[in-house]
């Protein structure tokens, strides 16, 4: 039961919105310690884990150049530019085609996109052009609502097409798991039994895109405060 | 490639102030000699690192970008080119995770095939970044400029994926998941079948949640619920268990701040001021996904 202390840590500390770096480290500290680890034993497996783990911010770091390079000469205006070409483009259609793309892709064993890789360099000023095509400049909250659903974009493409793909960590996981159990399961089995889901997955995602873009319209009629109501 | 990382955390050291020219730099030789050095050490670093940023000493220093009117006027002179770099980076991934893993010099495997993705993508980068530098015709210092300008907006959290890693792994070796599988046990009427599916469901979930991580979640919630009632108890397809219950999990994912490279990067990446904006927007697909996840188990888990 104590065990678990390091659970509660974690909630409180994110509910008092104390750093969360601080919060993961005093969590991991008093885990270990209630369980009879040695401060130093601790912290050695804590570097141990840090290293093996320094991958997930490689790519990070590698990008930024990129991305504020093209920033600097102009990346975020050009994709407007583009935008504004093509006419059927709104703010949900651009996420919604992104996260299909993504999640067939990936379901095929492509990894594009990431957020450091796709969502801030492309998707996130592509979908920004289309609402300040379609409706003008959007209010600062609703950039903030658009750049989250691209980030949402993004989680949702990639975490609900990749168990399609048999070759994927998960399935890995589960297979290598079962068969520690002496239980015979096939990983085309499990592959298959992630389609619903990912279609579903699909489908909310178009009802939240279709929601986001009626959002961004009423707002844009509501900025236009009924000078020339008609119009529209 | 390491190198790149290095420089930009030494330029930004006399930018602003010292400690968070430490921080960077500690970052930087944990990235760079992590490998090589004894664990304890790269623990220590990591605990000097967070209280660098936990007493708040991790500052932005005031790097300058370009003007709205000059990157309008870059935009029209480039055009579409501007894409390229950007394009080149997903093209690089996916010829990446198609040949890389070929590659062979003298039969031994060049590109580590455990994180092909991520180097592909590093590899990418690399390029885009070359032919970005090529078309602007900036200096390389624009470059690294821009990126530690970036880096700073990201700020301490861009270590903070891999510290929850590690918390991950601690709490497995503490054997936290075993307390909670127990708990349920006790708690719920298990014997009714739909209750097993539901408890174990909710659990991947919940579980997940607290972990950050599906895949840490799935060993503990299936080994202490999944496998003992719904397989043996009642005789359930383990193969639909295992899928919805991990994609039940990824539910979780959406729903929880310590899936930090999912949910809080982003903020940062993004600029957004609400740390929680990316949650928020993923909350409904999550909890309705979610319910879809527990039906299809129910009906699908005994039958097929």
């Amino acid at each position: 039961m104590i065990k678990l202390i390091g659970i509660i840590v974690i909630a409180a500390g994110f509910a008092l919105r104390l750093n969360t770096l601080l919060v993961v480290l005093v969590s991991g500290i008093i885990t270990g310690l209630v369980s009879g680890m040695s401060f130093n034993a601790i912290m050695e497996e804590f570097g141990r884990l840090f290293v093996t783990n320094r991958y997930m911010t490689l790519p990070i770091v590698m990008m930024l150049p990129v991305v504020g390079l093209l920033e600097r000469y102009g990346l975020r205006e050009r994709a407007e530019t583009l935008i504004r070409r093509s006419a059927a483009a709104t703010a949900g259609r651009v996420l919604l085609l992104y996260t299909g793309v993504r999640q067939v892709s990936i379901a095929l064993g492509i990894n594009i996109g990431g957020h450091a890789g796709a969502v801030r360099p492309l998707l996130a000023p592509l979908a920004e052009g289309a609402a300040r095509v379609c409706h003008g400049n959007p209010s600062k909250a609703m950039v903030e609502r658009i750049r989250a659903h691209a980030a949402a974009a993004e989680n949702v493409g990639n975490f609900f097409g990749e168990d399609i793909f048999i070759a994927v960590g998960s399935i890995l996981l589960m297979k290598g798991f079962f068969e520690g159990l002496k239980i015979e399961v096939s990983s085309w089995a499990m592959a298959l039994w992630g389609i619903p889901t990912a279609l579903a997955a699909f489908a909310l995602m178009a009802w939240r895109t279709h929601a986001l873009d009626r959002r961004i319209a009423r707002e844009a009629a509501r900025a236009a405060g009924g000078a020339e109501p008609e119009k529209a | 490639m390491l190198a790149t990382a290095l420089r930009v955390l030494l330029d930004k050291g006399h930018a602003k102030r010292w400690s968070s020219a430490l921080f960077w730099g500690l970052l930087g030789v944990s990235f760079v000699f992590g490998g090589s050095m004894p664990p304890a050490v790269a623990g220590y670093l990591v605990l000097g690192m967070t209280i660098l940023a936990a007493s708040g000493r991790v500052g932005m220093s005031r790097e300058r970008s370009t003007g709205r009117e000059e990157r309008l006027e870059s935009a029209q002179r480039l055009g579409d080119r501007l894409f390229w770099p950007a394009l080149l980076v997903p093209v690089t991934a996916i010829l990446g995770s198609l040949f890389f893993g070929r590659i062979r010099w003298r039969g031994v495997s060049l590109v580590d095939s455990t994180n092909l993705s991520v180097t592909s993508v590093s590899i990418g980068a690399v390029l885009a970044l070359a032919v970005g530098l090529r078309l602007t015709r900036a200096p390389v210092r624009a470059a690294v400029g821009e990126g530690s300008r970036l880096l700073q907006t990201v700020g301490w959290a861009v270590i903070l994926p891999q510290a929850l890693a590690a918390l991950g792994g601690l709490f497995a070796r503490a054997g936290v998941g075993a307390v909670v599988a127990g708990l349920v046990e006790q708690a719920l009427p298990t014997q009714y079948s739909s209750v097993a599916v539901a408890a174990y469901c909710l659990g991947m979930m919940l579980f997940t949640i607290c972990l950050g991580n599906a895949l840490a979640a799935f060993a503990v919630v299936t080994g202490g619920i999944g496998v003992p009632l719904i397989v043996h108890a009642h005789g359930g397809n383990p193969a639909i268990m295992a899928a919805v219950g991990m994609l039940s999990g990824y539910c979780g994912t959406l729903l929880t701040p310590m899936a930090a490279n999912f949910n809080l990067v982003p903020v940062m990446l993004l600029e957004l001021e609400d740390k929680n904006a990316v949650i928020r927007a993923q909350a409904p697909i999550g909890l309705a996904l979610f319910a879809f996840n527990l039906l299809l188990m129910e009906f699908c888990v005994y039958r097929f």
